[in-house]
């Protein structure tokens, strides 16, 4: 092997590289958030009174759990043109990750909703406790810490599938290694590099996330 | 569409399914290799294979399938697309395999390994005859869920330009201009894959947590 390596092009385009990421987390985060309201929205739905919607819903989220993403966002990406709306690619790839991370969303939160225990409800109204801290205490946080483990496991995952919205040219950090590897020819530097990137990313996420389970929603030693 | 666009889209089919039974079975191989290492109470060991689990789980597979392909060109290797991409795939099944099956083998009882440690099993009979049975039937839904993701994620060769259902399906829109019809065929391809395995694996699953009542 008589391989050079040159790092000098990756070094230069490091400042580039870090906006990628901030590209990638910014995508994730508008992704998630779409995706909770389509997860709560489907949870609703999915115990709705009419079974065509409960059948909508679980079509969906079949659909949705049996397809690769690479086709939902080249379908979002055809089809909204189509239907007259345009779009730059980086909402486009927002509103196709919101959908697909929505059809996990709904199974996490609905998940949660049924560890509810109606029996403590009941057991908060003997001890006469009001309704907003019944909801608060009895519903919301074990709710809450039911579904934290796997919603933020899938705000992770969600943020390695924003790689895939290069495939569209949304701007992100895979798209901006792409851009720097078609001027250099450094491919093996620059996607070394931006895999670190992306390890040093979700690294981070997972230790702010275990950070936030452990100060808000442990279960209290005193 | 016509007839040799179809035919170019089953083409398409076979590479897919032929990289994923690539991708799933050596990944099976060497992911066994890897939940073994990983409990194997040799901490050095444990520790390397943590943090080959954590790299592969932590980083986009996209990623993983660019780093492979040119890491094996820089190396020297001449090999076809199909082979760089196969490694990528094997390399990634056996870390999240790995991982699958660490949790599995952990999940069977202690007493089980203790007793065939009592009975002076050896390390393998040990592992062949007492925990491994147990921890297949613990995992496999797991398994058959990673399968499905395997599958799915065999699409992003297409990004790599190889030209499996995925690329098959972008090429032959390009020609059509009828991407919504192509597509459509395509995901409900892949969708004809998958989702009879989600549902095995959603009934297998239903059925261990029964039977662990």
């Amino acid at each position: 092997m008589n391989y050079q390596f040159d790092f000098g092009p990756v070094i230069e385009g490091l400042p580039d590289l870090l906006w990628g990421c901030a590209g990638t987390l910014g995508l994730a985060l508008s992704g998630m958030v779409l995706a909770l309201v389509i997860g709560i929205g489907g949870v609703l739905l999915r115990d709705s009174r009419f079974a065509s919607l409960r059948w909508l819903v679980i079509t969906f989220v079949e659909v949705i759990r049996n397809t690769p993403f690479l086709g939902q966002i080249y379908f979002v990406f055809f089809a909204l043109p189509m239907a007259g709306i345009r779009l730059d690619p980086t909402l486009t790839a927002i509103i196709a990750l919101g959908v697909n991370g929505g059809a996990y969303a709904i199974e996490i939160i609905r998940g949660g909703v049924q560890s509810i225990n109606k029996g403590q409800i009941e057991a908060g109204l003997a001890l006469g406790l009001s309704r907003t801290l019944i909801f608060r205490l009895i519903v919301l946080k074990p709710a809450l810490r039911a579904i934290f483990p796997s919603l933020t496991s899938q705000f992770i995952m969600l943020t390695l599938t924003t790689s895939i919205a290069s495939a569209i040219s949304a701007y992100e950090l895979t798209s901006v290694g792409q851009a720097i590897e078609t001027n250099t020819f450094r491919s093996f530097e620059v996607y070394g590099v931006v895999t670190l990137l992306y390890l040093v990313m979700s690294w981070l996420l997972m230790q702010m996330f275990a950070r936030i389970n452990t100060r808000f929603l442990s279960y209290p030693l005193k | 569409m016509d007839k040799n666009q179809l035919l170019f889209l089953l083409g398409g089919l076979k590479w897919t399914l032929t990289l994923s039974v690539i991708g799933f079975v050596l990944g099976a191989v060497a992911g066994l290799a890897v939940a073994l290492a990983r409990t194997s109470g040799i901490s050095w060991l444990e520790r390397a294979t943590a943090g080959y689990i954590a790299l592969f789980q932590g980083t986009p597979l996209l990623m993983q399938l660019f780093v492979v392909y040119y890491g094996l060109a820089l190396a020297g290797l001449k090999l076809d697309p199909w082979v760089s991409v196969s490694i990528g795939f094997t390399l990634h099944a056996s870390a999240f395999l790995g991982e699958i099956w660490r949790g599995s083998i952990e999940a069977v009882p202690r007493g089980q390994v203790e007793a065939a440690k009592a009975l002076s099993l050896s390390y393998i009979h040990r592992m062949k005859d007492v925990v491994l049975p147990q921890a297949i039937r613990i995992s496999l839904p797991a398994t058959i869920g990673f399968l499905v993701q395997l599958i799915k994620g065999t699409s992003l060769a297409a990004i790599i330009g190889f030209t499996e259902l995925m690329r098959a399906g972008t090429i032959v829109s390009n020609q059509n201009f009828k991407p919504l019809l192509v597509l459509g065929l395509v995901c409900a391809l892949y969708f004809a894959l998958c989702w009879p395995l989600s549902v095995y694996g959603t009934w297998l699953e239903r059925r261990l947590v029964t039977a662990a009542r």
